[in-house]
């Protein structure tokens, strides 16, 4: 009997691999620069591979997401199909869009699964052009201990942050911590700084550079009033190093106990409740503060990535299913116990599990929710020179070389000029 | 040899003793820091209180294959420079020795060669590699290589070429020796100061290219040295594994020196050697 | 053409073919992009737009936007940041390396090891270096700042990098501790080619050895000399990579061929990045010449 049985399980087999040969495929993809970015996505890809008949390839991108974004250019350019799924940041589908499939026939309305906000930042004239795979905010971390220290409560604006962290700062120094900075962030002439600067603004009611009509809105009292207040920090209680910082120069000072408050992206909570870390449960997480006066509210840039199939690959449906597996509810879930990846599905951030692992992702759902965009979508293939316009701006604001007022200004007119007739 | 008074001495020691010191120090800086993990690199302290050979294990055992990544750099680089040297002495032959029209202007124009930014040709050389099917190869970095290496050779070697004693080459012709003759007995023994240093800037200078070898390779495999440093990561997306990184420049830059300490006997060595004497 | 200028000829043709080959598509292509409004987009797309890249509303020079003046415009202060950098660093760069090459040419012990050491800066890949240096000169982790300190020679941490003031110098200090070696061993081939009776000769009659420097070494190398000055040049008027990993890379502190990656690369403006990487050529090439202009330097001299 078994004989029989096994010999029909063999000539299933046979015919199933048969079947799944003809039209197995090799899918390159390009899903991290990092170990564990690389780690997990490598997991998971071998993992569908292996459900699915075909073979994975992974292709290891650049560490700088600078680097990435150009070597795709060059290589859309080229109509290569090297690579065939590749992980898009947030502003990248306007930039990229005349090179990217569109999911909407693969994916089979699970968009609506994730949040709205970010699938809205990837349909571009109605193409769906990336499937949300994690998310990204700005927060702000604080010292919950010195702040019981000082008696002082989590502050709820900026000029409440910035009193706060003088008088903090003053006290550390005048009790032995030289090196004591008040607050830390992004300064550095880089998207980052573009990050930074869109929550102070928008949080001051500025709006956000360009609104989603394509107007060029960024010379507004609101916004001059952030860059100022920020300028002011500079000197007083940051340090004139912050005009260099990326996120690591932020996270390296706050780490090693010399700020008071840090902004940014969630990575760093994991890091800084590390086993060796000299700050390990001293540490908070909020939203950041709001701007004062009326139209002021707390505002975090959305940051995190998608993935999406190349127009040039050379088995796009392969392909897209994979993308669809990466981003289907149990390898975000998976994902975000075991790698704290933020996940892009709503429903998960209710998950008792998930919520076990990470208890800050339940605490911060309203950030995540209302989190702002950058202006990506509207300026389409032009973002990048809207985003370094604004953050030259901002940058010649922090090192005192313009006031806000000129420096927005001279803004409005460059944005002008790439915007030329239309974006 | 001359006597030296003893204050040149030792003031010669002191400046070589400071020469090295500045040389160096960032690169001990760089050795103690691949010793060093964890939250110890934020320290400034310069050495390390823990050292560890995990930096340099992990770089072996990890993802990248760093080591075909130093054979692919080995080979590109030697082909280069061996490539350029060997075009350059023939042509630094003519440009240094043989008076003939135009010769100012030929000059001009291959050093015009490498005035132009390494991005501006980087669309148009992409073009041509995949041309010439060498894309996605190691070898292909060759092609944009020799672009900037080419005219620095040939430059050096001209002018090296154009010391060279003019009695000597007379009398080679009186022997009855051919031009090819000249440059490769008589004159190449001569030259190696110029060859080696000239080859020596070259190969290093085609050893850490950056850009180009980011761009035109794609394959893990085929990958040289420098792409393979930047992706070393850390365990984010924003951290920077400052002990992975030493670690591998510390294996980088080794063989740049092993080279230099091989090659210094001819750096030294020339005219030393009796043939301009008498 | 007699026989010498044909042997000429065929000696060159290896190395003109090989250029030929490696350089004329790249090149062409590159002048012929700055002349199209070519985006990275769609590279087959470019229309040709004559000289409205290089002057005009939405050209590099004499362009009526610049509100504030042309140097004060991205591409002025590109333009002037890196003269002032190349200026500077190959002057710098060039005695340096006299220096450490007069050391290394004197005969004494350990000498192959101080010349090992030497080319270390060189050695070391430029991202590893200016990374390391961007660390020792961190304004809060900084080793530099940490010594600095410690010495008493300054009251509180400077943001070496950071601090637009400084910002472009520490990078000229990276950058002549970083090619010094360069010129050094450019030099030293030279003086080791020189031939020893010239010295001798000196030294018998007695020259005070500075003399002997001023009126017999230097002629002598001044040739070779000049030379690694003018592609220190051609390096220096290019530089990249020092500024774009030490510096915050605002557009106070960038280089001319930082906008051209920028334009080119960040931005996908490959007409606007050609027509202002074609334009660095063609200033590189007036200051090649003006250079060898002054140094009289002739190019097509005979042998001695």
């Amino acid at each position: 009997m078994r004989l029989t049985c096994s010999k029909i399980v063999v000539g299933a087999c046979l015919s199933l691999g048969a079947a799944l040969g003809a039209q197995a495929a090799t899918i390159t993809v390009a899903c991290g620069g990092t170990g564990p970015d690389f780690e997990f996505c490598k997991r998971n890809a071998e993992d569908w591979a292996k459900k699915s008949g075909n073979t994975v390839k992974l292709f290891s991108q650049p560490s700088s997401t600078t680097d990435s974004l150009a070597l795709y250019r060059q290589l859309f350019a080229a109509k290569s199909s090297d690579i065939d799924v590749i992980v898009v940041d947030v502003v990248w589908p306007g930039v990229i869009k005349d090179h990217l499939l569109d999911l909407k026939p693969y994916s089979k309305g699970t968009e609506k699964d994730h949040f709205p906000a970010i699938v809205a930042n990837n349909t571009i004239d109605g193409k769906l052009l990336g499937m949300p795979w994690f998310t990204d905010a700005g927060l702000l971390f604080y010292r919950k201990d010195l702040l019981a220290k000082y008696s002082l409560k989590p502050p709820g604006t900026w000029d409440e942050l910035a009193t706060q962290a003088k008088k903090v700062l003053d006290a550390e120094r005048a009790a032995g911590k030289p090196d004591f900075q008040g607050l830390v962030f992004q300064g550095k002439a880089y998207e980052g700084l573009s990050c930074n600067a869109l929550e102070w603004v928008y949080s001051h009611g500025g709006g956000t550079v360009v609104d989603a009509k394509g107007e060029i809105t960024i010379n507004n009292p609101g916004a001059i009033k952030a860059l100022d207040a920020a300028a002011a920090w500079i000197g007083s209680i940051t340090p004139s190093g912050v005009l260099n910082y990326a996120e690591e120069d932020a996270r390296g000072v706050f780490q090693n106990g010399n700020a008071l408050f840090m902004r940014n992206w969630p990575y760093a909570w994991a890091l800084a409740q590390a086993a060796d870390s000299p700050i390990k449960d001293k540490v908070g997480v909020m939203p950041l503060p709001k701007g004062g006066g009326a139209g002021g509210q707390s505002a975090a840039t959305l940051g995190g990535w998608q993935l999406s199939v190349s127009k040039y690959s050379k088995a796009p449906a392969v392909a897209a299913d994979l993308v669809m597996f990466m981003t289907s509810e149990a390898i975000e879930k998976e994902r975000a116990i075991k790698g704290s990846y933020n996940p892009t599905r709503p429903a998960l951030y209710k998950d008792r599990d998930v919520l076990a692992a990470n208890p800050f992702m339940g605490q911060l759902f309203d950030v995540f929710t209302s989190a702002v965009a950058r202006p990506a979508t509207v300026t389409g293939v032009k973002y990048p020179e809207v985003s370094q316009a604004f953050w030259d701006a901002t940058h010649d604001v922090l090192s005192k070389k313009a006031s806000a007022a000129d420096s927005l200004a001279r803004l409005e007119g460059k944005l002008k000029q790439i915007k030329r007739r239309g974006w | 040899m001359n006597q030296r008074p003893l204050l040149g001495t030792a003031l010669l020691y002191v400046f070589a003793a400071l020469i090295v010191a500045v040389s160096t120090y960032p690169f001990l800086y760089a050795l103690a820091t691949s010793f060093k993990s964890g939250t110890a690199l934020f320290g400034t302290s310069l050495w390390p209180s823990a050292p560890t050979w995990r930096n340099y294990v992990a770089l072996f055992e990890g993802e990248l294959p760093f080591g075909r990544h130093l054979l692919n750099s080995v080979i590109v680089s030697t082909l280069t420079v061996a490539l350029a040297l060997l075009m350059s002495l023939t042509a630094s032959y003519a440009l240094g020795r043989i008076e003939f029209k135009g010769k100012g202007l030929l000059l001009m124009t291959v050093l015009a060669v490498s005035m132009f930014p390494q991005v501006a040709v980087l669309s148009g050389m992409f073009e041509l590699i995949r041309a010439l099917g060498l894309y996605n190869r190691a070898i292909g970095l060759i092609v944009p290589y020799t672009v900037f290496t080419l005219p620095f050779t040939v430059w050096i070697l001209t002018t090296f070429m154009r010391q060279l004693p003019i009695d000597l080459e007379e009398a080679a012709i009186m022997d009855g020796c051919g031009p090819l003759r000249i440059v490769f007995q008589v004159f190449m023994p001569l030259l190696w100061p110029a060859l080696v240093s000239t080859g020596l800037l070259a190969f290093i200078g085609a050893w850490n290219e950056f850009l180009y070898a980011l761009t035109f390779v794609v394959e893990d495999t085929e990958r040289t040295v420098p792409v393979g440093i930047s992706q070393i990561s850390g365990a984010t997306a924003y951290e920077i594994p400052w002990g992975s990184i030493m670690a591998a420049s510390v294996i980088v830059t080794l063989p740049l020196l092993l080279l230099v300490l091989l090659f210094q006997q001819k750096i030294v060595s020339g005219l030393t050697a009796g043939a301009v004497k008498g | 053409m007699n026989s010498r200028t044909r042997t000429a000829w065929l000696f060159l043709a290896p190395m003109l073919v090989g250029l030929v080959v490696v350089a004329a598509w790249p090149l062409a292509r590159s002048i012929w992009f700055s002349f199209t409004d070519t985006s990275i987009n769609d590279i087959a797309g470019g229309k040709f737009v004559g000289l409205d890249n290089y002057i005009g509303e939405y050209g590099l020079f004499l362009n009526p936007n610049y509100t504030l003046g042309f140097w004060a415009s991205d591409w002025g202060i590109a333009i002037r940041n890196t003269f002032k950098f190349a200026i500077v660093s190959v002057a710098l760069e060039t005695l340096a390396g006299l220096g450490v090459a007069m050391l290394l040419n004197q005969d004494f012990r350990g000498r192959a090891f101080v010349r090992t050491a030497v080319l270390v800066p060189w050695a070391i890949p430029t991202v590893v270096s200016a990374k390391m240096w961007g660390w020792m000169l961190h304004d809060q982790f900084g080793v530099i700042n940490q010594m600095l300190l410690d010495a008493g020679l300054i009251a509180h941490k400077i943001a070496w990098t950071a601090n637009p003031d400084y910002a472009l110098w520490t990078v000229v200090a990276v950058d002549v501790w970083k090619t010094t070696p360069f010129m050094a061993l450019l030099i030293l081939a030279a003086l080791q080619t020189l031939p020893g009776d010239c010295y001798e000769a000196a030294r018998v009659d007695g020259v005070h050895p500075l003399r002997v420097f001023f009126k017999v070494t230097l002629p002598l190398i001044k040739h070779p000399l000049l030379i690694a000055v003018v592609f220190r040049l051609l390096d220096a008027l290019r530089i990249f990579d020092l500024i774009y990993v030490l510096t915050s890379n605002s557009s106070s502190t960038i280089s001319m061929s930082g906008f051209v990656r920028r334009e080119m690369v960040d931005n996908g403006n490959m007409g606007y990045g050609s027509a202002a990487s074609t334009s660095l050529f063609l200033m590189i090439l007036a200051s090649v010449l003006l250079f060898l202009r002054v140094a009289r330097v002739r190019l097509s001299e005979h042998a001695r």
